[in-house]
């Protein structure tokens, strides 16, 4: 449904001498079938947001190509367009608004005559329930009800793709909820779904399969299951702040442990992040008695210790070096 | 036939909306009230050098200079509006349906236009019990030259908040700019009073030529040069502006 071949975009900053060119996407190249959710997950300027405006023709790419549902990206976007819907991160709605009089806007600004306009409206209210606000101004609108307008802007016209710009940004728990039932309930009526996300739980619950993007490229891509699958074993995570000490942690207590423990055999690896070693063992249930040993044999105690499956965050530390999480 | 279609669509959208706001109505219908109130009291004294000896006189040469002046503000801050829509991602929005790009940016300009021509028209309106005599048929042309002049600076103010992006630079670049333009015209002292140098340097500026082609609509004299000579240059430069500003709409944004 979306075939993207070294997908590029630069941007100028400043002007004249003092201009610097910045390289947002550096060719990216990824599949998504008709039917799936497709998930975007990099942290914030990864590219993910340029990447999802080039595909839904809002940036024009500096080089590589697209087609989208069957037309091409750069020579006709007019086609590309009556195909796809946009939710931005941005709302998008007129705040003295309100959301039956944006439904039918949006119909017609897809060419629908009046009278389906309306129709479609109303199929939408009913569809998102939105029946309860569609009449007052889009500025009394809770974040998530909001989400939910946007959302049914989106897919008025019935679109094939759906693109969807980092679409539980800012939202309470029971709403993100909410959203990702509407997103699956789209999926299962057949709409192919593009997403973007920094959310790690996000990627994980909601996606059929992701992308990983940092530094505007792709670092890996598969289902959740099989990108966790690549990291074997088990994750052991160990807090270097003592439990009196209210999160104080003395740096080189904290290197000196990872280079005693990264020396232990049962250890793969080990990164630090703040205060804390993550380490990855093929079995947390062995490792953890003999790293204890090795630690207070050298007069080191722990705060705490916690052994885990691999999470995204592994996978994405594995690909990058660096965390997602902060 | 798609660009009248859209062109409409954009221009019911926009004008509705303001029509919801009644902050916004009773605002721009104080302003060219205040603007006749306040001002007409100082007005025989000032014109009586221009031969107007009565009111009904001096308000033939100072409504039309109130019509420029709302015509060239009003448009000039047109791009307030764009900014705010393009950072609340309407803009965005619509540029992701098939819609057309120029009906994006000529309904929104167009719903401005009617906006300063009810002003316009409110204006004149309150002028009559003043005192304010005017033939129909000039009226009539004095507001399509006001219509062109509105439709000029709001291009203007939009091929500015497009380069510029940010409301702040903008305010500060209109408000510098719109000050010596309408003075230069004669907006609200007419350029006779002015030395040969200011009017040699007001030759260049469309505004001027408006307002003397709608001075002399007013006070009687449609067949005077100025008015064909006026509505000519403004019409001319109207329609370069929104051709330049549709174009520029679609290389920074589309």
């Amino acid at each position: 449904m979306i075939e993207a071949t070294g997908l590029r975009k630069t941007y100028q900053r400043g002007h004249g001498r003092k201009a610097t060119t910045v390289e947002a996407v550096r060719g990216v190249d990824f599949a998504v079938e008709r039917g799936e959710i497709f998930g975007f997950l990099g942290p914030n300027g990864a590219g993910k947001s340029t990447t999802l405006r080039m595909l839904s023709t809002l940036l024009r790419p500096d080089g590589g190509e697209a087609r989208i549902a069957g037309a091409d990206l750069l020579r006709d976007p007019a086609k590309v367009r009556n195909n796809i819907g946009y939710v931005g991160q941005a709302s998008g709605t007129y705040e003295q608004s309100n959301a039956r009089r944006e439904l039918v806007l949006q119909a017609r600004m897809h060419g629908l005559p009046k009278s389906t306009a309306l129709t479609l409206c109303e199929a939408a209210v009913k569809a998102f329930q939105l029946g309860d606000f569609a009449d007052r101004e889009i500025k009394t609108y809770s974040g998530g009800q909001r989400r939910r307008l946007d959302i049914a802007l989106g897919v008025i016209h019935s679109p094939k793709v759906m693109f969807l710009d980092e679409p539980t940004a800012g939202l309470d728990p029971p709403s993100r909820a909410r959203m990702w039932q509407e997103v699956r309930r789209l999926r299962d009526e057949g709409m192919t779904i593009f997403l973007t996300t920094h959310y790690l739980d996000e990627a994980d619950a909601l996606c059929d399969r992701i992308s990983i993007i940092d530094g505007g490229l792709i670092v890996a891509e598969g289902t959740p299951t099989a990108l966790k699958r690549e990291i074997s074993g088990d994750v052991v995570v160990l807090d270097m702040a003592a439990a009196d000490t209210a999160g104080v942690v003395d740096p080189n207590l904290v290197m000196e442990a990872e280079k005693l423990l990264g020396e232990e055999p049962y250890v793969s690896s080990t990164e630090v992040i703040d205060g804390t070693i993550r380490m990855y063992v093929d079995s947390s249930a062995t490792a953890i008695p003999h790293l204890m040993r090795t630690l207070l044999d050298n007069g080191i105690d722990p705060g705490s210790v916690e052994a885990r499956r691999p999470s995204l965050d592994d996978v994405f530390l594995a690909k990058t070096g660096r965390s997602l999480e902060e | 036939m798609k660009l009248l279609r859209d062109t409409w669509l954009i221009y019911q959208q926009e004008s509705s909306l303001l029509l919801r706001s009644k902050t916004m109505i009773l605002f721009s219908l104080a302003q060219p009230i205040s603007y006749l109130v306040l001002f007409a009291p100082f007005l025989k004294t000032t014109l009586a050098g221009q031969g107007a000896d009565s009111y009904a006189a001096a308000y033939r040469i100072y409504v039309p200079g109130l019509l420029v002046a709302m015509g060239l503000f009003g448009g000039l801050f047109a791009g307030y509006g764009l900014l705010q829509a393009i950072r609340a991602g309407i803009i965005e929005r619509c540029r992701v349906t098939p819609i057309s790009r120029i009906g994006l940016l000529l309904g929104r300009a167009l719903m401005h236009v009617t906006l300063i021509l009810s002003q316009g028209v409110i204006i004149t309106l309150a002028a009559i019990p003043l005192g304010l005599r005017v033939q129909p048929l000039a009226l009539l042309a004095a507001y399509g030259m006001l219509a062109m002049m509105a439709l000029m600076a709001t291009s203007i103010s939009y091929d500015l908040a497009l380069m510029v992006r940010d409301q702040n630079t903008l305010g500060m670049m209109v408000q510098t700019t719109s000050q010596p333009i309408s003075l230069l015209a004669g907006v609200l002292i007419p350029l006779s009073l002015a030395p040969l140098w200011i009017q040699i340097v007001a030759l260049g500026n469309p505004f001027a030529w408006a307002t003397d082609g709608i001075r002399a609509l007013f006070t009687g004299h449609p067949g005077d040069d100025v008015v064909w000579q006026g509505a000519l240059i403004i019409t001319a430069l109207a329609a370069i502006s929104v051709v330049l500003s549709s174009k520029l709409f679609n290389r920074k944004i589309a």
